[in-house]
């Protein structure tokens, strides 16, 4: 079973983002970018599903500007076998990530891809489940526990109420949550011999897809800022407050 | 033209969640139909009915919707599309499943977890964790949309709308129910509670949370959160996770215990009403955005609190 993990090049989940002062966007100069956190956790479980033999090859695809390389060696790194950039350096939406994910499944015949659940620049949520939609397979999203029971792969789902298992059909798309595994660090070794993985480079236009964006973002605004309030001395002090003065108990 | 609400359903319950999306709908137009989806959902559908400002509900009544898996109730919602210019439902586990779905199969660009609605074509959102709020303008004929409940307050329940059934579209097989293991407590449930009183890694075990934080909580009728780091470790489940990619919470008072305040979980919990940080480290960031600290050993404390109320 091969395997496909798209990866995306983000913000790093320790920077604080800054709005720009013109209200385009937010400011990404000199920012640390990593790869989003649950697309890590989407490598280690592939990259498990082979160590246990299930999966037999694992390649990460990135859509993104030519430094995404660096999220996709990282993949390489962690244990993946081959890498794919699709470059653009225009912003894609899901609709458009998940046109290019559905060609290049397609082109590699994969049987499964695990991606994150969400991306924790746009916090869409809505990549796998479009991808699945377009190839018309099952989705086991926002996934704790994946395993491979006969033909069939067993997903078990973190929802509102708790935990729900279904099974799906094979090929499947799954989304990482957070308690899927720990990704592992990448060793010196192994991120030397990532250098030298197969890395293969495509244009986004080479794909015939439209990619066009249907949002239009007409602005970007800092969200109303809270204050810092007062230090209570003691707990008779907090629960005076929150009778008298905040009438919240 | 007019707007489709997709309800939230557990068993034969409708979701209050649901009164939010329909104030979200009416919002874009005034005609607003909620379909209810799932295994004899009667009662569901006749108090959606009543949900003010709704014009009419479907009822689409299927075991094969009992379990909200995403690809049967994917192929419903498509198949009700026809003409309405949007289709909304909660921003809760099951419409951030299905909706996705539905937007593709419509080749339109889903606006996920709107807080606002500026237009009927243009919609506010947070991006980066909550940390930038983005105004967009949709070009899509037909919009999805996902609505985060915390953004809008809930419509009436003094309408009288016809309740209509519909097809059900049948099993495409993709996908199987195996079981559920969901979190069971008397306490109210997050989402919706007035207050809440959230615990951190601080806590250290789950007999700690039981120790310390279920009887205040249970004094104050409060629902019981926690960060990341405490579901990690296991001390509580899954569901109990507020932050960015947890549930995002509003409530009249927050309580944040031996809790760091990392933005991924400000993002979860900043736009409640009141917030009290209780937190032995004078510098810790959720101190910046509390109405009232009490920098303290929370172990100390909380009997206090617990005594005091
Ligand atoms: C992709 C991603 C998504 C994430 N999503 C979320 C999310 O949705 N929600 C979320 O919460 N986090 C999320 N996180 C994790 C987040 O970054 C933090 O790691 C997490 O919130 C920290 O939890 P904490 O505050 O309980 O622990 P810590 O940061 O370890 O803080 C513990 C605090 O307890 C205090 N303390 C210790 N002992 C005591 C005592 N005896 N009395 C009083 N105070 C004490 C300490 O001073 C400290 O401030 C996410 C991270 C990533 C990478
Ligand atoms: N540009 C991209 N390149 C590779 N993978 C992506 C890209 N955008 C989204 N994804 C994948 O889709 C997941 C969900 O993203 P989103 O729907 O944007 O929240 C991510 O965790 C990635 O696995």
């Amino acid at each position: 079973m091969k395997v496909l993990v798209p990866v995306k090049r983000v913000i790093d989940y320790n920077v604080k983002v800054r709005v720009k002062s013109d209200h385009t966007g937010v400011d990404l100069a000199n920012v640390k970018m990593s790869m989003n956190p649950f697309d890590e956790i989407a490598v280690e479980e592939a990259i498990r599903l082979k160590e246990s033999g299930t999966a037999t090859e694992v390649v990460a695809v990135s859509i993104g500007p030519e430094k995404a390389q660096d999220q996709i060696r990282q993949a390489l790194a962690m244990g993946a076998d081959r890498g794919l950039l699709i470059k653009t350096d225009a912003e894609v939406e899901p609709l458009g990530v998940a046109k290019l994910l559905k060609a290049v499944v397609e082109a590699e015949q994969c049987e499964l891809v695990i991606l994150g659940k969400q991306a924790i620049d746009d916090d869409s949520n809505q990549t796998g489940q479009m991808l699945a939609a377009m190839l018309g397979w099952p989705q086991g999203t926002f996934a704790s526990k994946v395993s491979k029971e006969g033909d069939k792969l067993s997903v078990t789902r973190e929802i509102d109420g708790g935990l729900q298992t279904i099974t799906l059909n094979l090929p499947a798309i799954v989304t990482t949550d957070l308690r899927l595994n720990e990704p592992r660090y990448a060793s010196l070794p192994n991120i030397m011999k990532a250098k030298k993985k197969p890395l293969d480079v495509k244009e986004a236009s080479e794909y015939g897809v439209d990619i066009a964006p249907r949002l239009e973002v007409l602005k970007v605004t800092e969200p109303p800022k809270r204050e810092a309030g007062v230090k209570v001395e003691n707990v008779a002090q907090l629960v005076e407050k929150l009778k008298n003065e905040a009438g919240v108990i | 033209m007019a707007v489709l609400v997709v309800a939230d359903v557990h068993g034969n319950s409708l979701d209050e969640s649901t009164n939010k999306t329909v104030t979200a709908a009416l919002a874009i137009n005034g005609d607003v139909d909620v379909l209810v989806a799932g295994e004899d959902v009667g009662d569901a559908a006749a108090k959606a009915a009543k949900i003010t400002g709704v014009r009419k509900v479907l009822q689409a009544d299927d075991a094969v919707y009992a379990h909200r898996l995403a690809e049967p109730l994917c192929d419903l919602i498509v198949s009700q599309a026809g003409d309405y210019e949007a289709i909304l439902k909660a921003a809760a586990t099951t419409g951030k499943n299905v909706m996705p779905r539905v937007a593709a199969i419509l080749d339109v660009m889903q606006i996920s977890e709107i807080v606002a609605v500026e237009a009927p074509d243009t919609f506010v959102r947070p991006i980066y964790a909550g940390n930038a709020m983005a105004t967009v303008k949709s070009n899509d004929a037909k919009k999805v949309i996902t609505v985060r409940a915390t953004g809008f307050s809930a419509a009436g329940n003094d309408g009288a709308a016809p309740v209509e059934k519909v097809d059900a579209t049948g099993d495409p097989g993709l996908s199987a129910f195996v079981g559920e293991e969901l979190t069971k407590s008397d306490r109210p449930e997050l989402a919706g509670a007035k207050i809440v009183i959230s615990g951190g890694r601080a806590l250290g075990s789950s007999e700690n949370f039981e120790k310390y934080i279920f009887p205040v909580a249970d004094k104050l009728g409060a629902a019981v959160g926690a960060s990341r780091a405490a579901v990690d470790a296991g001390y509580v489940p899954n569901d109990y996770q507020v932050g960015q990619t947890g549930k995002i919470v509003a409530p009249d008072l927050y309580i944040a215990v031996g809790i760091s305040g990392a933005i991924q979980h400000l993002a979860g919990m900043k736009d409640s009403k009141v917030i009290v940080a209780i937190n032995k480290d004078e510098e810790a960031p959720i101190f910046q955005i509390a109405d009232y600290g009490l920098v303290a050993d929370l172990f100390k404390v909380l009997p206090e609190l617990e005594e005091a109320l």
